[in-house]
């Protein structure tokens, strides 16, 4: 029983690693607009947000009993198959956050653990009508929704506040933007730490550490929680400028729609117990309040290439987890520490390249692209 | 395969109805303000126009946060 122990903590390990990585992708969803406005600065809002991350993973546990009980059968996965499925999700992130895309952290990770476990258990350990209903069903609603109560909320917004004076309308929704997008914060930390103690949690019942029907236990909630928050705090600067200033010019009033149209989607989701992706309902938010405001301008350059990174988030990652899950497949314990060493590489190949044009709390607003001196290192994450 | 098709709508239409109430409600109360700070005539009126639908928005928020948490219900 001792290497499954053993590989049980390289699980768990892994799978807060994963956290940390939807951390500081995801800062952008609740603060990119408040940054971008400056209704807060930099460093102050990544940490605002990390502290309510922690918060909001303590508040609410609707979700994380969704995931273990709900995609793949429980039943027929493996530890070595979360550990597989894990690695594909942790990569992508990586990549998509090199190239400044807000792609979906809870796709990437549903499509590791596809992707591992079809490999790992065949096709019968996918439940595909649950993947449709409860992944890519409000994965397409959501971002819409939001889109369009951000929009007709703009649009209210500007029309009644036309014949103010403008510095108190821009000083006033800046302070309410410092209320919203803190919501979103802690929206953020009930929906996506979850997701890491869903998948804890799927581990310690595949291992038999934990009952069938079993919720997270307290200590996976707090470093569930204290992982994404670090995460946040780090701040994934470059996918705070594409979200804050390269989809749309964003005003306070906008800024301040945005974020109300998301927290309202992810917290009346959560409450029904819809896993959608948080980055997704911030997006389109963010481009229905840039089209709320008459002659604002909207890129559509970027929106398309964050679309495309959508479609295929949940496939790359799930090849990338069934490419790792067949070598732990036949490799057994050494398959898992070549895959553990070649997935650190390549993070590490990925840190390096960002280091060429890197994006900090002080040039975050200077500019509106993500741009890479050298594409090379991309294609290894790729290709991997 | 079932897919809770009224959840979906209700998650639809209650995001986008408390979402336009929100941020319409917080614009007159940023409109309050904007009246109190041009100083004339208005000026205490604007002010109570502001704390009222400020504080209409706090409710929300205080809502939302209720619904979140299942200790409280």
């Amino acid at each position: 029983m001792d290497h499954i122990t053993f590989l049980v903590a390289v699980v768990i390990v892994t799978a807060l690693a994963f956290d940390f990585t939807n951390g500081f992708h995801d800062t952008a969803n609740a603060m990119a607009t408040s940054i971008a406005t400056g209704a807060l600065k930099p460093r102050t809002a990544v940490l605002v947000s990390g502290i309510l991350n922690i918060v909001g993973a303590f508040l609410s546990t609707e979700v994380a009993r969704t995931i273990s009980g709900g995609i793949v059968d429980d039943t027929l996965v493996s530890p070595a198959m979360i550990f597989a499925g894990l690695v594909g999700a942790i990569l992508w992130n990586l990549v998509t956050w090199l190239a400044g895309l807000p792609s979906s952290s809870s796709h990437a990770l549903f499509g590791g653990l596809i992707g591992a476990v079809w490999v790992g258990a065949g096709s019968d350990g996918v439940h595909f009508d649950k993947v449709v209903e409860k992944v890519l069903i409000p994965a397409v609603a959501s971002p819409v929704v939001a889109g369009v109560a951000a929009l007709v909320a703009t649009y209210l917004a500007y029309k009644l506040s036309a014949r103010a004076r403008q510095d108190s309308v821009t000083k006033g929704f800046r302070i309410g933007q410092i209320a919203s997008a803190s919501l979103v914060s802690l929206a953020h930390g009930t929906n996506d730490a979850q997701k890491t103690m869903g998948v804890v949690t799927l581990t310690l019942i595949s291992a038999g550490a934990l009952h069938h029907d079993a919720g997270p236990p307290v200590w996976v909630i707090g470093s569930a929680g204290v992982a994404i928050g670090l995460g946040t705090y780090l701040g994934g600067w470059r996918i705070i400028r594409t979200m804050g200033k390269g989809l749309a010019e964003i005003q306070s009033p906008q800024g301040f729609a945005a974020e109300t149209a998301s927290t309202t989607v992810i917290l009346t989701s959560a409450h029904l117990g819809f896993a959608l992706s948080t980055t997704q309902v911030a997006s389109g938010s963010i481009l229905g309040a840039g089209l709320g405001r008459r002659l604002a301008e909207v890129r559509w350059g970027v929106a398309g290439r964050m679309v495309l990174a959508w479609l295929i988030t949940l496939p790359a990652a799930a090849l990338v987890g069934g490419l790792a899950a067949s070598v732990v497949k036949h490799g057994g314990n050494v398959g898992t520490a070549v895959i553990a060493l070649v997935a650190l590489a390549i993070a590490a190949v990925i840190v390096a390249a960002s280091r060429r044009n890197p994006v900090r709390a002080d040039n975050v607003n200077d500019h509106h692209e993500v741009t890479l001196s050298n594409p090379a290192p991309t294609n290894v994450g790729t290709a991997a | 395969m079932h897919v809770d098709w009224s959840a979906l709508g209700k998650v639809a239409a209650v995001s986008l109805g408390v979402t336009v109430a929100v941020v319409v409600v917080f614009t007159f109360g940023v409109l309050g303000l904007s009246r109190a700070e041009a100083g004339n005539s208005g000026s205490a009126a604007g002010r109570s126009q502001a704390a009222l639908c400020f504080l209409a928005c706090a409710a929300v928020v205080a809502y939302g946060i209720y619904l979140i948490v299942p200790q409280f219900h």
